[in-house]
């Protein structure tokens, strides 16, 4: 099938809340739960603009809290419609109990987040510790970089999330300010396109369906309750695939392609930087920099943490020599953040794998410039050269 | 209620692997409370007197499960293999009715 191919004329000036809520608009769910939060507030403000406009037929019900919000999108999925939320930071945290409900009932509820960091002290800039501490809460998890991934990834979302052999929430991530609020050119589909897309969605149990009666949620002890848990490990490992193939779909319909991750200048590269979200944009700048001056350095985008694509990321980074991995999150463990750990878990059985250093990095918003990246080169260059790694937490961009 | 009536066809298959059990934990029909049988978690057990009761189902609507029986919406009787003990029937049922009393099954 021939791509559409869309001239830069054809794209629209917006920030990434408002591209996420255009998406939400265009895929028209049937039930939005929501309460306001920085900086993702927005995304729903704007989503009940287009609610009074009678621009969607969504049921809107603003609740009194983020664990009602998340409780009530539940509700509503196990009752048979597609619903969807929105939050950032200390909405998630008080979401938590709820999201364990949400995947271990197999609602595959779409969730955008707009990625802040955590009190105390209080913040209300980017960073990842707000959804990293929710990465083992049974949620796929996607990281844009920027507003149009933002747009593209909740799209694709609606159908890895409902695909039979998956049937797990998702959440989908941009970088809050940086992205939320950040005008770019975005792409945007027809919304008929849209729909064609995501299809609609038929519930295999809906409980308002009286005639064929369920139980969700019932008490599951020693006899069942290993085999359901059993059964999510399963579907997030069937996630590769669906992500995969619903990115294939995508592709044909935008020219845009997507998958695990993004490298880039990754194949010859000696030394590479492992980042997701909008910093892999200073990243990405900073090797081309760096490339014409000669150093052999690439770099490695990750869009999808959960489910963590630990065979795929080896086989894209076993030749590089050095890798620094970025966290914009530290688990506090004394050991550096959830990526690093992950990823050298991945090569632990590999012979041949990249010496490895892991960077905390923009902590509460903190800026990562070019010359912070180039530093982080640098020290590749340097852990090549002597054969030393040395530390192998380090913390970018924090004032000694 | 009659015995019969107690035994249902579970849809899941006892001891069923991951592979076989729906989803989520969702038990893919109703009304399967009447197969699992609360009443061994008792230790006081509710005495309904007939005499007194003035059938007007405080205890039936308060229950938290299923062990107040009716029949033409009159209060008939207790099914004991539903009922946990909890006494909220008694305590529920009209102060100057009392139809309803706990007793220790121990004592
Ligand atoms: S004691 Fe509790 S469970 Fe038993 S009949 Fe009374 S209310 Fe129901
Ligand atoms: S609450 Fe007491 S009086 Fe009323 S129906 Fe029950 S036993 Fe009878």
């Amino acid at each position: 099938m021939a791509v559409k191919q869309k001239t830069v004329a054809e794209s629209h000036a917006i920030t990434g809340n408002e591209a996420v809520a255009y998406a939400m608009r265009q895929i028209n769910p049937d039930v939005v739960a929501a309460y306001p939060i920085t900086p993702a507030t927005e995304i729903v403000q704007i989503f009940s603009n287009y609610h009074a406009d009678g621009l969607v037929d969504t049921e809107m019900v603003l609740v009194e809290s983020e664990h009602s919000a998340m409780s009530a999108t539940i509700g509503a999925s196990a009752a048979g419609s597609r619903a969807m939320t929105a939050t950032s930071s200390q909405g998630l945290l008080l979401m938590h109990e709820m999201l364990y409900v949400a995947s271990g009932t197999r609602t595959p509820i779409v969730m955008p987040v707009v990625n802040r960091a955590v009190s105390a002290p209080l913040n209300i800039h980017c960073d990842h510790s707000d959804t990293m501490g929710s990465r083992d809460s049974g949620w796929i998890q996607l990281y844009g970089e920027n507003a149009q991934e933002g747009y593209d990834n909740l799209i694709q979302s609606i159908r890895i999330a409902e695909h039979p052999d998956v049937m797990l929430p998702v959440m989908t991530m941009t970088d809050g300010f940086i992205t939320s609020h950040g005008m770019e050119n975005v792409f945007l589909l027809e919304d008929e396109e849209v729909q064609a897309f995501i299809g609609g969605f038929k519930a295999a149990y809906p409980l308002l369906d009286t005639d064929n009666p369920v139980t969700f949620g019932p008490v599951d002890f020693t006899d069942y309750y290993f085999e359901h848990r059993r059964q999510v490990f399963e579907a997030m490992v069937n996630a590769k695939q669906v992500i995969l193939d619903v990115a294939k779909e995508y592709e044909r319909l935008t020219g845009r392609s997507y998958g695990f991750f993004e490298t880039y200048r990754l194949d010859d590269a000696e030394m590479a930087i492992v980042v997701l979200s909008s910093a892999a944009g200073t990243t990405r700048f900073v090797v081309d920099q760096l490339r014409k001056q000669g150093m052999k350095v690439g770099m490695l985008k990750l869009r999808v943490f959960r489910p963590f694509p630990a065979t795929e990321l080896v086989e894209a980074l076993k030749h590089v020599g050095a890798i620094a991995i970025m966290d914009r999150a530290d688990s506090l463990s004394g050991e550096g953040g959830p990526v690093g750990a992950e990823l050298r878990a991945a090569f632990y059985n590999e012979e041949k794998r990249p010496k490895a250093v892991n960077y905390i990095y923009g902590l509460g918003g903190r800026d990562v410039t070019i010359h912070h990246i180039e530093s982080v080169y640098k020290d590749l260059a340097n852990i090549l050269e002597t054969g030393v790694v040395g530390p192998t937490v380090r913390h970018l961009g924090v004032r000694e | 209620m009659s015995a019969g009536e107690k035994v249902i066809t579970n849809p899941v298959k006892a001891n069923a692997g991951w592979k076989e059990l729906p989803i989520g934990g969702i038990i893919p029909q109703g009304g399967t409370a009447r197969g699992f049988f609360t009443g061994g978690w008792r230790s006081l057990t509710p005495v309904w007197d007939a005499e007194k009761c003035i059938s007007c189902l405080q205890c039936w609507i308060f229950c938290p499960d299923m062990a107040i029986q009716v029949e033409g919406g009159k209060m008939v009787g207790i099914d004991l293999d539903y009922c946990k003990g909890c006494g909220i029937c008694a305590a529920a049922c009209p102060p100057r009715t009392a139809a309803i009393k706990m007793v220790n099954e121990g004592a």
